[in-house]
């Protein structure tokens, strides 16, 4: 029996090149540390966390929760992160509405309708987020007439220079007795869901499509009889007046947030419109046919046989879609909307610490990038075509 | 037995029958068509009407050579003009020798040339002649790549190898030869910073996506698991943090006692560094649709592992991508606006200034708008050009 020298077997010198290629990686690693750590003494910089606690004595334009300039760097942090995250969250639900409607009319049979889609698509798709949202800043939003000339939508939505003021529900005093009927109603969707759940896995037959109503029976049954024992209504409506030089009442969209928003849900839109188009083209023909022939209407072949299909489809796509919009959201910066990005610049700014801000920043999309496809994810395993 | 008198047939063509059965259909398509004319027509009236009557468009025309080339030497414009010349050279060439390939390219730049010296007329000025001569470049070198035909494929490739670091050096110049003094990068700005950043961040990335590629499909688990822990974290954060990342932290890992890189140098860094990852994944697609037939084959004619890769996976796998490829330029040339935010002059940031000329106050529209049609018109037209050769080569569909 021959046996390999063991300068040439496989084994060895693969696990020689993986020690040589952590050495180099060591020594590379190694080297960079060595000069960012001669380069701070010498600009007389440390590294560390401590200035997370010093007041950060600068103003935030709009913040979610609550925070002063007296507040900390970390403070001012995290009121970044909570914008990011509310900008993005509302951006994906709009998003995945305009890119599903734009989707479904560039398949549309109304020549007009779908041309109107695929412009819209060609356009958006083809130039910078960056400068389509400087567009609808500069260009729409502050050109907007002053608030005594205000711009009226129904609803009444009022549209100035300085934001969109919108009808909102504002909480009265009853609203803390009455949280208890809204955390039983909702804990009834849960507790239905898990009754149904049951049920199958008991019989294994489909629930009657008119179960679900139950759905919006119970928490709706729920809040009725809160509202036979307390008659005073947990939220009013507060529609905005315009009162001397302002709007008062309402919910008042800042011009930045506005723009933001509408930047993002456009520029997203179109992608997922493609994502959406491509994947009910994907499924093909047959299906739906074979589904009619068996004796279901259309609206059931495409509930049942064509969307579910087409589902799997879209999914993944879906995901990398919501997450950029998540990452696009550091584009806030070039008009002034104060988020995650913008506000770790301007602390690495003033503390020079510039290493732990962007670490901290690197961090903070990172957690939210994995935890949104991770949520994704586990919705992708559920409607995953099961094979053998 | 009386004849049945039978109504005609519904016309099935002509512009009537196309309204019945496009717009007309039925009830809610008549609805629609209805909601979508009135929509057009507030949309369109005013955005018309604004165009026609208030925009001021004379921003744009007294700033054209500002919004092209930033503040590059204008004694020095001559290089520019030569880059020029030379694509429109190696387009015509390769127009010549491969035909279809290149067509859709060649059309595109034909146009380009043509239109840019009407505009160029238009705006009373000499650059009209550049644009002529460089179309009649472009169709002098086609002649003489169809009568090279097939012998002058390699002259080609060789011509666009050796094109894009000799553009960089034209443009970027160097103390060692004295009739091409260096110019600084700081003056570099407008469509030519954001060109030289999409070429350079998407040629340099391309090496590193490839053996990031090949690290991801390794069967040694350290290379393995660094590959994709390189790629995740990557593709997990925004391009502006890295951009950021390369603008504050790149002087700090460099040795104290070396010279600093300049703003756009660090810009480019991070570009490749974040481009190669979105390349990395781009390979891999390719290289997940060889079939292992190839790889045993190889094997079977005796190649070693290496070879195997260089001679027979690599270039199939390369060769499949090609329609990622060009996505991922189009994109990069999207993205490097993202470069205004760390204080680089490309057309955006080039535009906030001349916003800030006290004479074109209140223009933004103008502006953003010119903006919107440069990346437009020329990711449409690169589109086209790519289809035309995709097709031509019958790549990304078997």
């Amino acid at each position: 029996m021959q046996i390999t020298a063991f300068w040439r077997n496989v084994r060895f010198l693969q696990a020689l090149g993986q020690v040589a290629f952590v050495l180099i990686i060591a020594l590379a690693a190694g080297f960079l540390y060595a000069n960012v750590s001669t380069n701070l003494t010498r600009q007389g910089l440390t590294v560390g966390y401590d200035f997370l606690n010093n007041p950060a004595s600068f103003d935030i334009g709009e913040a979610n929760i609550p925070y002063q300039a007296s507040d900390s760097y970390g403070r001012a942090i995290l009121v970044g992160l909570v914008n990011t995250l509310v900008v993005s969250i509302l951006g994906i639900i709009f998003t995945t509405i305009v890119g599903v409607i734009a989707g479904i009319a560039r398949l549309s049979s109304n020549w007009l309708i779908s041309r109107f889609a695929i412009a819209y698509v060609g356009v958006i798709r083809n130039t910078p987020l960056i400068i389509q949202l400087m567009f609808w800043y500069f260009g729409i939003i502050l050109q907007l007439p002053a608030v005594k000339e205000a711009v009226a939508l129904p609803g009444p939505i009022y549209l100035t220079r300085r934001g969109v003021y919108m009808p909102w529900f504002e909480a009265q005093p009853t609203f803390d007795s009455w949280r208890i009927y809204i955390w039983v109603a909702l804990a009834s969707i849960v507790l239905i869901w898990l009754i149904f759940r049951w049920n199958y896995n008991r019989s294994s037959l489909p629930i009657p499509l008119w179960w679900n109503l139950a759905y919006l029976l119970a928490p709706v049954l729920i809040l009725w009889i809160g509202m036979i024992l307390q008659p005073q209504p947990p939220l009013l409506e507060n529609i905005p007046v315009l009162t001397g030089l302002n709007f008062k009442g309402g919910l008042r969209l800042t011009p930045e947030f506005a723009a933001l928003l509408f930047g993002l849900v456009v520029y997203t839109g179109a992608f997922i419109a493609e994502i959406v188009r491509a994947g009910i083209q994907a499924i093909s023909r047959g299906q739906l046919e074979a589904a009619r022939s068996l004796g279901l209407s259309t609206a059931q072949a495409l509930r049942l046989i064509v969307f579910p299909q087409a589902l799997r489809v879209i999914i993944p796509p879906m995901t990398s879609q919501y997450l950029n919009l998540a990452k696009n959201s550091s584009l806030a910066i070039a008009i002034g909307y104060p988020d995650l990005f913008s506000i770790a610049g301007t602390v690495a700014n003033q503390t020079g610490a510039v290493v732990e801000v962007i670490l901290i920043m690197m961090l903070s999309y990172l957690s939210m990038s994995l935890f949104t496809s991770l949520l994704m994810n586990i919705y992708n395993s559920r409607v995953r075509l099961v094979e053998r | 037995m009386a004849a049945v008198e039978m109504r005609p047939p519904r016309l099935s063509v002509g512009p009537i029958a196309w309204l019945r059965k496009n717009l007309f259909s039925t009830w809610y398509n008549v609805v629609l068509t209805f909601v979508g004319i009135t929509l057009l027509y507030a949309l369109l009236r005013p955005a018309i009407q604004w165009s026609l009557t208030e925009a001021r468009w004379g921003v744009i025309a007294a700033n054209l050579t500002l919004f092209m080339i930033g503040q590059y030497p204008r004694e020095e414009l001559w290089r520019v003009w030569l880059t020029i010349f030379m694509l429109g050279a190696l387009i015509g060439l390769s127009w010549g020798v491969w035909k279809d390939a290149a067509r859709g390219f060649a059309f595109i730049a034909l146009g380009a040339g043509f239109a840019f010296a009407v505009i160029g007329l238009l705006l009373n000025s000499d650059v009209w002649m550049n644009w002529l001569l460089a179309d009649a470049i472009l169709l002098a070198l086609y002649a003489v790549g169809w009568s090279l035909r097939a012998r002058g494929g390699s002259i080609t490739a060789v011509g666009w190898l050796l094109y894009f670091p000799l553009i960089f050096l034209l443009i970027a110049g160097t103390r060692f030869i004295p009739w091409l003094p260096a110019v600084q990068t700081s003056l570099w700005g407008g469509l030519l910073l954001t060109l030289m950043l999409t070429i350079v961040g998407n040629i340099g990335s391309l090496p590193l996506g490839i053996l990031l590629a090949l690290g991801r499909r390794s069967k040694l688990p350290i290379i393995k698991y660094f590959s994709i822990g390189y790629i995740e974290l990557i593709r997990g954060v925004p391009l502006v943090t890295i951009l950021f990342m390369a603008d504050l932290l790149l002087p700090l890992f460099l040795p104290a006692d070396m010279a600093r890189p300049d703003r756009v140098l660090r810009a480019m860094v991070g570009l490749i560094l974040f481009e190669a990852a979105y390349q990395a994944e781009n390979v891999r697609g390719g290289l997940q649709s060889i079939n292992r037939g190839q790889y045993e084959a190889a094997q079977a004619l005796g190649l070693s592992g290496t070879l195997t890769m260089t001679l027979i996976v690599l270039p199939q796998a390369l060769r499949a991508v090609i329609p990622a490829l060009f996505n991922s330029f189009v994109s990069l040339f999207k993205d490097t606006s993202l470069v205004a935010i760390i204080g680089l002059f490309d057309i955006l940031r080039i535009g906030r200034s001349v916003l800030a000329q006290s004479e074109w106050l209140g223009t933004h529209r103008e502006v953003f708008l010119f903006a919107f049609i440069i990346y437009w018109g020329f990711n449409l037209a690169f589109t086209y050009g790519s289809r035309r050769m995709e097709e031509a080569l019958g790549v990304g569909k078997r």
